[in-house]
């Protein structure tokens, strides 16, 4: 069994060969999507030099705590998620579903967090081209911050999203026998991928929730 | 010389290939073959090609007389915007890469297949997806931005179909992120035994450069044009100037990726020149280094300039001076490419072949604009010829006088590897002739337009300028018909033309190696690389 | 060419020999280089062609210096381009003192400019020869673009801010202006004339026709009518900053910072007073987002602008 699917692709010479070029393809795509992100993070802070104001008085509308518990909750997701492919490596295959699916409670978790956070907003009338309409006196560009704090937190989140879809496939495969100690490129790609939606969240953690010191 | 397969023609057809290793729609629509997709991508690109065509063709006819002979104002501005977003996004961003690299990135460094084939086909499907939102855009009425989409115009103003374009024009660029994604993990990992990084086709250099704007750039206009979308919908004011937000920072992030975008079309055309020139003049490459680096650094240079598209929109004095030698720094890796491939040509063995005419028109055409790139560089200089003709009459010389005659050689060049069919010869001179001609006559009025004044994206102007605009015009008709030739007799010899040998140029390279058209897995067996890239016989003299 | 095309238009700015000469120098280095190249082409083309199929062609060995020459001479070359354009540009940057101020606003699809003696017109700019003349600018909605090719001098319109370009024109006659960033339907039909005249002529232009009113008056008469005064008295005793003396000097803010009050920072105060809020003052300013258009905030501007503290004691004294 093992040996049937350990076979190479037609295009590759031998499986080192497929490794090595999953690995690469994985980290070109990382390259990407910092890019992708590395638009977002700009427009950030462009505004946030020119309105350091109302980015205060926007971040001090978040619920640090929330921010806080998610963070520990993604930090977590990744040491599952490293424990993950380390079984995978050595072949545990139970150990492997078993990580898997921790990582996929705990990135659920973050995202009923996150929908938590995203309800409170809405109460508060913060959503912006939706229903922004603080309460009291705010900075005049205070919908700048929560547009940036809505497209980034979002986006982020859908990568979670797909994260987890991608994470539901590999539990399948993973069921099926499909990885062996010498052929678990998936694992090893999705959990580059899942690390760098975390490192994502590492940054904005601190550039939504903490300007200005809290 | 190399040894000549040379084939029967009942050989041929007997010999199972990869165009007849299986028929039917869905054995097109459903592989992951390289070669296939590479053309799916030609079909599709053609048929864009068609539809930026004739908005062209509608523009150039409205400008004959200075009041606008056909169309109203709102209906011209929305041609030059289709004209424009899908040339570029549909058309010019796709050609080299999708078609001729797909076909021949595997074929030149000996392998059976990209890294990731279902990617590949995947890429495509996302590239129709994209057309067909533009599409759809155009149909429904038309969008009257410009392909540059600035904002707060597209965001706030504009009452056309802007979404469904951005939307297109976003989904597209993971097209194009997919497909470089692909060709660098195959350029680093799946070389035949002996295809050292400076043994690879000059071509292969330039594919690698390209993937590498389409990875760093694509993802940012992917975000900016979402952003747009997002403002347009929701009014966040994120560039909308009365609620805080900055109109020029669209700018930026649009030019950003729209700057390097320009390479990512003469670049690819760069790589089909230098196969092209060693080929027809039976001569290795004259500074193989120099020009396989000027690529890397055209690519990274690329990405520091951006902001030269931006001297006259309220950038602050020092941005435009700091940016204005930037540009001039990635001038010269081009400059650099122009004098080796004229020094390829010293004591070659030049043929005439209709590759080599587009080649050679390739060079006078893009030399033509690149220096006044130079011009538009200089800042005292780019004030006044800013958003004029001056400006039109430049790009295009580098994207359509660069990057299409570049095309068309390519494909002429590996036509019989393709299709495994010879075009016509005499008309493939006759019409890289009229081309030539019908574009200088185009394009070269549209200079003195420009340093005159006469502003882009006008479709009424002052009298004074009729009688360049006619020339203009004329000139249009030309290069469209010159256009349509090959596009009639390619396909006419993909049934009718004599059968194509393994290798009817006599050139290096592995992909004239593998039979023609080369079957699924390329080679019958891995290729190995034992000498440098264009390695044409040649005399050992003493140097006088 | 056929007879009767010009190739450039006519000069008519301090500028303008200046942008053709280093036209004439940019065409002149490119030109020979390019032409160099072509006739390499031509030549190596006709020479070397190929005689036989199986010619096998002599080898050429490559030289570093060739390598070396074609980057670094091209490079210095280049360098003085960049120079010489860079020249040109700080100068379009830098207005003399004491240039004409004009005021333009631009809408889709038409010009508005305000002269500060009061005198107003669309789509027509009367300036005298010969006397540097500065345009401060904006834009009601989208971004445009002012024009002038015959002063070789352009500048993007953007909203909400301003900008200006400055020029002087050399000679009287009338020029085309166009807005040159693409602006909607009618992009096109946003150009019109500049009209140069002598500046006797140019005296009497100004004070023809209706009018009467100058910019400070105008502005001064708003500053009324929108109960300015209110608060910001000319004794520093309202509820907000004296607004004289208080144009072109740093003012303290709220957060410690300072700011120079120049017109983009009372344009702000106007629209948006929250935003930036002087020291020692409430943010209970009213917007007056809607209540003005950018020609009135021009004129407010004007009227701010001719606020000035009595300049000696001298004058103090004179003027009670």
């Amino acid at each position: 069994m093992p040996e049937s699917h350990a076979m190479a692709a037609h295009q590759f010479d031998d499986l080192e060969q497929q490794r090595e070029a999953a690995s690469l393809g994985i980290w070109v795509f990382i390259a990407t999507e910092i890019m992708f992100f590395g638009g977002l993070f700009t427009g950030y802070t462009v505004y946030r030099t020119q309105y350091f104001a109302s980015f205060v008085a926007g971040s001090h509308l978040l619920d640090l705590k929330l921010g806080a518990v998610n963070t520990a909750v993604l930090i977590c997701s990744s040491l599952t998620m490293a424990l993950a492919v380390y079984a995978a490596q050595t072949g545990k295959r139970k150990l492997l579903i078993l990580f898997l699916i921790f990582t996929m409670i705990l990135g659920t978790g973050f995202l009923g967090i996150k929908f938590v956070e995203y309800a409170t907003k809405y109460h508060h009338h913060l959503i912006p081209g939706f229903n922004f309409a603080p309460e009291g006196v705010y900075p005049p560009q205070m919908q700048l911050y929560f547009c940036f704090y809505f497209a980034m937190t979002a986006l982020h989140a859908l990568h979670m999203i797909i994260g987890l879809g991608l994470l539901a496939a590999l539990v399948i495969m993973a069921g099926r026998g499909r990885f062996t100690p010498e052929s678990h490129n998936p694992v090893e790609a999705i959990g580059i991928y899942w690390h760098f939606v975390d490192i994502i969240w590492i940054f904005l953690f601190p550039l939504l929730y903490l300007v200005g010191g809290r | 010389m190399s040894t000549l397969s040379v084939e029967e023609p009942e050989q041929a057809e007997s010999r199972v290939h990869y165009l007849n290793v299986h028929y039917g729609v869905k054995s097109w629509l459903l592989t992951t073959d390289h070669k296939r997709i590479a053309l799916l991508y030609l079909a599709s690109i053609t048929l864009f090609f068609l539809v930026g065509g004739s908005a062209a063709v509608l523009i150039r006819m409205n400008l004959l007389t200075p009041t606008g002979l056909l169309v109203e104002p709102a209906t011209y501005n929305k041609l030059f915007s289709i004209h424009g977003i899908v040339m570029v996004f549909f058309f010019l961003i796709p050609s080299i890469p999708a078609v001729l690299g797909n076909f021949l990135v595997p074929l030149m460094i000996g392998a059976r297949d990209l890294a990731f084939p279902k990617l590949n086909l995947l890429s495509w499907y996302v590239y129709i997806v994209g057309g067909l939102f533009t599409l759809y855009a155009v149909i429904a009425g038309g969008v009257d931005t410009g392909w540059t989409f600035y904002a707060p115009y597209s965001s706030t103003y504009s009452n056309t179909h802007v979404m469904a374009a951005a939307l297109g024009v976003f989904i597209t660029g993971f097209s194009s992120i997919l497909t470089g994604l692909n060709f660098i993990v195959t350029i680093h990992k799946m070389r035949a035994p002996g295809m050292t990084w400076f043994r690879l086709p000059l071509f292969i250099w330039a594919m690698y450069a390209t993937s590498v704007i389409f990875i760093l750039g694509t993802p940012v206009i992917g975000i900016t044009i979402l952003l747009i979308a997002l403002e347009r919908a929701a009014h966040l004011g994120i560039f909308n100037p009365a609620l805080g937000g900055d109109p020029l920072l669209f700018q930026h992030l649009f030019w950003f990726y729209s700057h390097p975008a320009v390479y990512i079309m003469i670049l690819p055309a760069m790589g089909v020149e230098s196969e092209l020139i060693t080929c027809f003049s039976k001569k290795r490459i004259f500074g193989y280094s120099f020009v396989a680096m000027s690529s890397l650094a055209i690519a990274l240079l690329g990405f520091l300039v951006w902001a030269h598209h931006m001297f006259v929109a309220g950038v602050s004095m020092y941005a435009g001076m700091v940016f204005s030698i930037l540009s001039y720094l990635v001038a010269v890796p081009s400059s650099v490419k122009v004098f080796n491939w004229t020094a390829t040509l010293y004591k070659g063995s030049i043929s005439y072949e209709a590759p080599m005419l587009y080649g050679m028109g390739f060079i006078g055409l893009f030399s033509m604009g690149g220096v006044t790139g130079m011009f538009l560089a200089s800042l005292g200089m780019d004030v006044h010829v800013h958003d004029t003709y001056f400006v039109i009459a430049h790009f295009h010389y580098i994207m359509v006088g660069g990057a299409v005659m570049a095309y068309l050689g390519g494909i002429h060049f590996w036509w019989p590897k393709i299709s495994g069919r010879m075009y016509p010869e005499g008309w493939a001179r006759f019409s890289a002739l009229i081309i030539f001609l019908g574009f200088n006559l185009t394009f070269f009025p549209q200079y003195i337009l420009g340093y005159l004044g006469m502003p882009r994206r006008y479709p009424v102007y002052p009298p004074e300028f009729q009688v360049l605009n006619v020339m203009s015009t004329a000139g249009a008709s030309i290069l469209g018909v010159g256009y349509l030739i090959p596009l009639i007799y390619l396909i006419w010899s993909m049934r009718y033309g004599p059968v194509a040998s393994s290798n009817p140029w006599g050139a290096k390279g592995l992909e004239w190696q593998a039979p023609s058209p080369p079957p699924t897995d390329n080679f019958e067996e891995t290729p190995v690389v034992t000498a440098q890239a264009y390695d044409y016989p040649s005399r050992e003299v003493e140097v006088a | 060419m056929p007879p009767g095309i010009p190739l450039a238009p006519p000069q008519a700015s301090t500028f303008a020999p200046g942008v053709d000469h280093l036209f004439l120098f940019l065409l002149g280095v490119t030109g020979s280089v390019a032409i160099l190249v072509f006739v390499l082409i031509f030549i190596f083309a006709v020479k070397y062609r190929r005689r036989s199929p199986d010619e096998v062609p002599p080898r050429v060995h490559e030289t570093m210096f060739l390598e070396v020459a074609w980057i670094g001479i091209p490079f210095l070359l280049m360098l003085v381009m960049f120079g010489w354009g860079a020249e040109i540009y700080y100068e379009e940057f830098h207005p003399p003192p004491g240039s004409l101020e004009i005021f333009v606003v631009g809408k889709q699809w038409m010009w508005k400019l305000q002269h500060p003696e009061g005198k107003r017109e669309i789509d027509e700019l009367h300036v005298p020869v010969g006397r540097p003349v500065k345009l401060t600018m904006t834009s009601e909605d989208v971004i445009h673009d002012f024009f002038i090719p015959a002063f070789r001098i352009k500048k993007d319109v953007l909203p909400g801010r301003y900008s200006s370009l400055w020029f002087e024109a050399t000679k009287t006659g009338t020029y085309h202006f166009f807005c040159s960033q693409y602006c909607g339907t009618n992009h096109s039909e946003m150009k019109g004339w500049v009209v140069v005249m002598n500046p006797a002529e140019y005296q009497q232009w100004l004070s023809g026709g209706a009018g009467g009113e100058t910019m400070e008056q105008a502005g001064a008469r708003l500053f009324q009518k929108l109960a300015c005064t209110n608060c910001h008295r000319s004794d520093n005793s309202g509820r907000a900053p004296t607004l004289v003396g208080v144009y072109g000097r740093p003012v303290k803010l709220v957060d410690g910072s300072t700011v120079m009050a120049d017109d983009a920072y009372i344009r702000e105060s106007i629209l948006r007073p929250a935003a930036r809020v002087a020291a020692g003052y409430q943010p209970i300013m009213p917007t007056f987002q809607g209540q003005v258009n950018e020609e009135s905030i021009l004129q407010l501007i004007a009227y701010i602008k001719s606020l000035k503290i009595p300049e000696s004691p001298e004058r103090m004294k004179a003027a009670p």
